[in-house]
This record gives structure tokens, C-alpha cells and sequence, in this order.
């Protein structure tokens, strides 16, 4: 699924790498040909598995020597006990998804954090074209023209923190990033891109 | 995607006769079995530490022929896309044992080899059998080559439960199995559908209750649960593609002489089996599927506790006989005991045989899943 925008999603890897923690167990929704779950795996010493839709990633994953499951992840993640892993990753796939909302219950469920990367649809030049040309935006971060994206549903940094806040869910960390470049003000306008690591808050009887 | 590599060339079928009276290998049912000849064939050599061994099971009605030409065949074995000098089950790196099954006719121990007791062929004497007493003897030929742990079970359909079974009753003794279009416990429409083949053949005056050696063999039973059969392995779209509606050139003299392609393909694949299969064989060998049932009335993920072996599980989307879910119940029940697996459902519009016809795919996954086992890295390192 981690199509597009390939400059910046090496930047991506690279902060996720940094992010998880050595000798952790990582499941990637949406993994894709595994290039992140090597680079985890290899760096980190991560014990990796993946879940991807289409076949042909798939081929890859097991060349890479990589566990990945063929299926989809909007059938939801019931063959995994709660807190089964420290992190699940959902990178630049969160859009594509059809119930985003069950996939991150989900994934905070299996994983004990989870690292969201989606693209940023409030970021200016989507505004813009948007407000000035009146056409569905087309940015570095959202290639697709209206036709032919594989992306159903359109969010911003703004929403997502909206929805964190309403779903009783912590940011531990975040990154935006606007190409390979990392963005420090204004994300939500100047970020075509942003890494989130979340956290579901536990009642303070657990804690 | 690949290269196919060379072929192995000629082979021969071996034959191991163990479990001599009173040793006799004791079975499921709690019945004796004994002695047991199992028919294999080897390819390739086995390394110095004796870790490159692989364990092929065949299908319904397969045989040990697994690769390569016998003396003066024309035609290569059953797998033979799959085994050799670099395809997937790679004879260069590999050791590769296929076993024929206990219950089977071709070679091995079945209702047709003589009962030492009478000097007569079993017939319905010989006992029921199931995937777990066909592994078992299995066991005692894998001691016999001198292997402890094997580097791969691999099989597709029957063969598939076989490896299942072989990495839940020896955890120890297998690093990675690759159950193929397959399931770990049969349905009641499998359950069905081998109940029409089986009816067939009893219902044929010729079974004689089983005891047809000495007179004429019930071949029109026989053939007709083999057409049921061939029903089951193809798919819509793949009967619609190599047959259509198109009428066969012969001419129809009879009424009800089968004048449909499809019909004189079917008539012409039960004709055929009849040749080279046994009535009791397919009535003893399609129950042990049915019989077969991982489950045991708990989750499978209960029996995979303790499994150390990697999965690699492979199904088929046009496969309706063993259709993808069962394969994906399998991968749920990896998944929920810790067992590592891969799970991927391939594309194809064979259905059931795509396993046996469809190899490009399949040939990828394996060799490259097997590249990442035998180097016992795995997990993308």
C-alpha cells in the first residue's frame, strides 16, 4: 500500500526506525514490499510481521524472508491477543483503509503503542488549490487525481489530534515532515506529511 | 519469475518394510499394522549434519513419484515443476523424500497388499487409517534415513493435512511446514462429497463387499467417484475455458453416449484412474481425510501451543473444494499461538488443481520462503 511519495517515506523509515525499540515486536498493517520491517528488523533487531492486501507485495515480503499475512485489514486483527506487540504501524495506508476508526481501535488493542503516517490534507498548496482553483487537490504527499485514488478518506493533523483527544488516546511522539524536510511551525498548513506515536490512556486504577 | 532448472533425470522408487509382528505400528484405532512396506523415492543428498531434508506428501491419489522420469517413462512425476536442480524444492540444496501412503496401492501397505495371516489381499480386513497413522509410519522411515529434524513438510490437499499433522505431533522434529490448499479439519461438504465417490464404488456389483481380487474389480464405481472428483479439483471459469459447450468429434450413435467435451474428459479421467488405482485404496484413503480434524473439538490454536515450526500457508481464490478460509483459520490459529506463519492466497482460475498446474507463484514463495529457513535467519535479517 505505500505507494507514492517515495523520497519522503525514506524519511518516514528512518523515524519510525528511530522511534521503536530495540529487540521489540512490530506488526505492520499495510506493509507493503517490507522494505520498513526490514530496515526494523535489521536495525533494531524487531521481531517483524506484516499484513498486506496485494499479492504482488507479498511475493516481495517472502523474498525479503519477512512473515506477512494476505489479507485485510479493514476484516479487522481478531487472530491477535490484546497487547500482543509493543508497536503496530499503520504508514500512509490509514487513508486507503475503509473503517479507519475499527483499524486504530484495533491496532491499539493488538499494540501496546501505535506509529500512524498519513499525508496531510490541509497542508497550503491542497488548501489552495482547493480555495483558488475550486479543483480536488493534487499535492506531492496525495499524487492521485479524484478518479484513481486509492485514498477514501481525507484527514489533517488537526482532525487526527481532534480525534485522539475524543477517543481517550495519548501522542507520545510526532513528526511533520514536508518532503524530506521535518516542519516545526505551523504543521497543519506547512506538513504534507506527519508520524504520530499514540498510546491508549489507561484508567489511573492500571497505571 | 524463475528459471526452471533442469530436470533430475531417471529415478527409482525404494521400498522400507518395518514394523514386523509382534512390533506392529498401533493405530488410531487402536488396531495393529504390521508388517508395513511405505514406498519413497529420495532426491538429491542429504548434507553432513543432516539438516537439509525435506518431506513431500502426495495427494488423494498420488504416489512417491513425486519428480523426475522413471526407466522409459515419457512423463516426469506428479511435482515435477516444483522439484529439481534450482526450482523451488531445490534437489542441489535439498535433500527430498516423498512418501507414498499407508492405505494407498502404489507400493505401499494398502487393502490390496496380501494380509500375511491368510496369504489373501486384506480387502475390508485391513484396517481404518487416518493422515495421523500415514504420518506416523512416515516417522518410521524418516528414522530410518537417519534424519531427526527435517528442514521442511510441504504438501498440497492431502498432503497439506499431512504436514499439518507432521508439525503438531513433531514439534521438535520440524522447522517449517507449507500446508498448500488445504485444510486442518474436513467440512461436512468435503465429508460429502467423498461419501458420493465412495457410494459409487460400493454401489457397483463388482466391490463384492470389498473382496473383488480374484474376480472382476468394480471399475465403473470406481471411475464414476473419480469424475466426481475431477468436478471438485476444477473451477467454473476453468471447466468454461478448456471445454465450453463444445461437442466432442465423434459421432453419438446411442442416446446418452456422452457427446459434451466435458462428459468424455470426465469418462476418459475415471477410465484411466481405473488402471492405476484400487477401489478399497480410494474407499480407506478418502475416509482418513474425513476422519481428519485437527481441531479435536477445541481451537486449533490449543494443538499449535508448543509448535516451533514456520508456516508458510498458501491457498488458491478459485479453489472451492478447499476454499481459501479453511487456509486463513489455519493462519488464525498460527497467529494466535505464536507460531510464526506467511499466509497468501494466490490468484488463480484452476481451482483445487491449481496446486499441481499453477506452480509459477507458488514456485517463488517456496523457494524463497525455504532460502530463509535453511539459513535460519528469517524475519527479514
Amino acid at each position: 500500500m505505500n505507494t507514492g511519495i517515495v523520497e519522503a517515506e525514506r524519511q518516514d523509515y528512518r523515524i519510525i526506525t528511530g522511534w521503536v525499540t530495540e529487540g521489540a515486536s512490530v506488526l505492520e498493517l499495510g506493509c507493503g514490499g517490507g522494505e520498513l520491517l526490514q530496515m526494523l528488523s535489521r536495525q533494531k533487531h524487531a521481531t517483524v510481521s506484516g499484513i498486506e492486501i496485494d499479492e504482488n507485495y507479498i511475493f516481495k515480503c517472502v523474498s525479503r524472508g519477512l512473515s506477512v499475512a494476505h489479507q485485510d485489514i479493514d476484516d479487522g486483527l481478531s487472530e491477535y491477543a490484546d497487547q500482543a506487540f509493543d508497536f503496530v504501524i499503520i504508514n500512509q495506508c490509514l487513508q486507503e483503509v475503509r473503517k479507519p476508526h475499527i483499524v486504530l481501535s484495533e491496532a491499539l488493542r493488538v499494540g501496546r503503542r501505535a506509529i500512524i503516517g498519513f499525508p496531510n490534507f490541509a497542508h497550503y498548496s491542497a488548501r489552495l488549490q482547493l480555495a483558488v482553483r475550486g479543483r480536488a487537490p493534487v499535492t506531492a504527499a496525495l499524487p492521485y487525481q479524484w478518479y484513481d485514488t486509492p485514498n477514501l478518506h481525507f484527514l489533517s493533523i488537526r482532525d487526527f489530534y481532534e480525534y485522539c483527544g475524543k477517543n481517550g488516546i495519548s501522542i507520545e511522539r510526532q513528526v511533520f515532515l514536508d518532503g524530506k524536510k521535518q516542519v516545526r511551525i505551523w504543521p497543519n498548513l506547512l506538513a504534507g506529511s506527519a508520524i504520530f506515536q499514540i498510546s491508549r490512556n489507561r484508567p489511573a486504577l492500571l497505571q | 519469475m524463475l528459471k526452471t532448472g533442469k530436470d533430475i533425470g531417471i529415478v527409482e522408487t525404494k521400498f522400507l518394510t518395518f514394523a514386523q509382528p509382534p512390533d506392529q505400528l498401533l493405530l488410531e484405532s487402536g488396531e495393529k499394522l504390521g508388517p508395513i512396506t511405505l514406498a519413497y523415492e529420495t532426491y538429491g543428498n542429504l548434507n553432513a549434519d543432516r539438516s537439509n531434508a525435506v518431506l513431500i506428501f502426495h495427494a488423494l491419489s498420488g504416489d512417491a513419484h513425486a519428480a523426475g522420469y522413471h526407466e522409459g517413462d515419457d512423463r516426469p512425476g506428479w511435482w515435477d515443476n516444483m522439484i529439481g536442480p534450482g526450482k523451488a524444492f531445490d534437489t542441489d540444496k535439498y535433500f527430498v523424500i516423498c512418501s507414498n501412503v499407508i492405505g494407498g496401492c502404489k507400493g505401499s501397505t494398502g487393502p490390496s497388499s496380501e494380509n500375511e495371516r491368510n496369504g489373501r489381499p486384506y480387502g475390508l480386513d485391513f484396517p481404518i487409517i487416518t493422515v495421523k497413522d500415514m504420518v506416523n509410519a512416515q516417522a518410521r522411515l524418516v528414522d530410518y534415513l537417519g534424519i531427526d529434524r527435517l528442514l521442511c513438510v510441504a504438501g498440497g490437499s492431502m498432503g497439506g493435512m499431512q504436514a499439518l499433522q507432521w508439525a503438531v505431533a513433531y514439534p521438535s522434529r520440524v522447522r517449517s511446514a507449507i500446508p498448500i490448499a488445504t485444510t486442518a479439519r474436513h467440512s461436512p461438504q468435503q465429508i460429502a462429497f467423498n461419501e458420493v465417490g465412495r457410494q459409487a464404488i460400493m454401489a457397483d456389483p463388482n466391490w463384492n463387499g470389498g473382496d473383488y481380487y480374484r474376480g472382476k474389480a468394480p471399475t465403473r464405481g470406481l471411475s464414476v467417484a473419480r469424475m466426481v472428483g475431477h468436478i471438485t479439483y476444477m473451477s467454473d471459469e476453468s471447466m468454461a475455458e478448456k471445454f465450453g459447450r463444445r461437442f466432442r468429434e465423434s459421432e453419438v450413435k446411442e442416446k446418452f453416449e456422452p457427446d459434451f467435451e466435458v462428459e468424455g474428459y470426465l469418462q476418459y479421467r475415471g477410465d484411466n484412474f481405473v488402471k492405476r488405482f484400487d477401489a478399497n485404496s480410494y474407499l480407506y484413503i478418502t475416509k482418513a481425510l474425513d476422519y481428519f480434524d485437527l481441531y479435536n473439538g477445541k481451537g486449533l490454536e490449543h494443538l499449535l501451543q508448543g509448535v516451533k515450526a514456520r508456516f508458510l500457508v498458501v491457498a488458491f481464490k478459485s479453489d472451492w473444494l478447499y476454499p481459501a478460509y479453511q487456509s486463513r483459520e489455519i493462519v488464525r490459529a498460527c497467529k494466535l499461538s505464536g507460531v510464526d506463519a506467511t499466509y497468501c492466497e494466490l490468484n488463480s482460475s484452476y481451482g483445487h488443481d491449481a496446486f499441481i498446474l499453477e506452480t509459477e507463484e507458488q514456485e517463488y514463495l517456496v523457494k524463497h520462503f525455504l532460502a530463509s529457513v535453511s539459513e535460519g535467519n528469517g524475519n527479514g535479517h
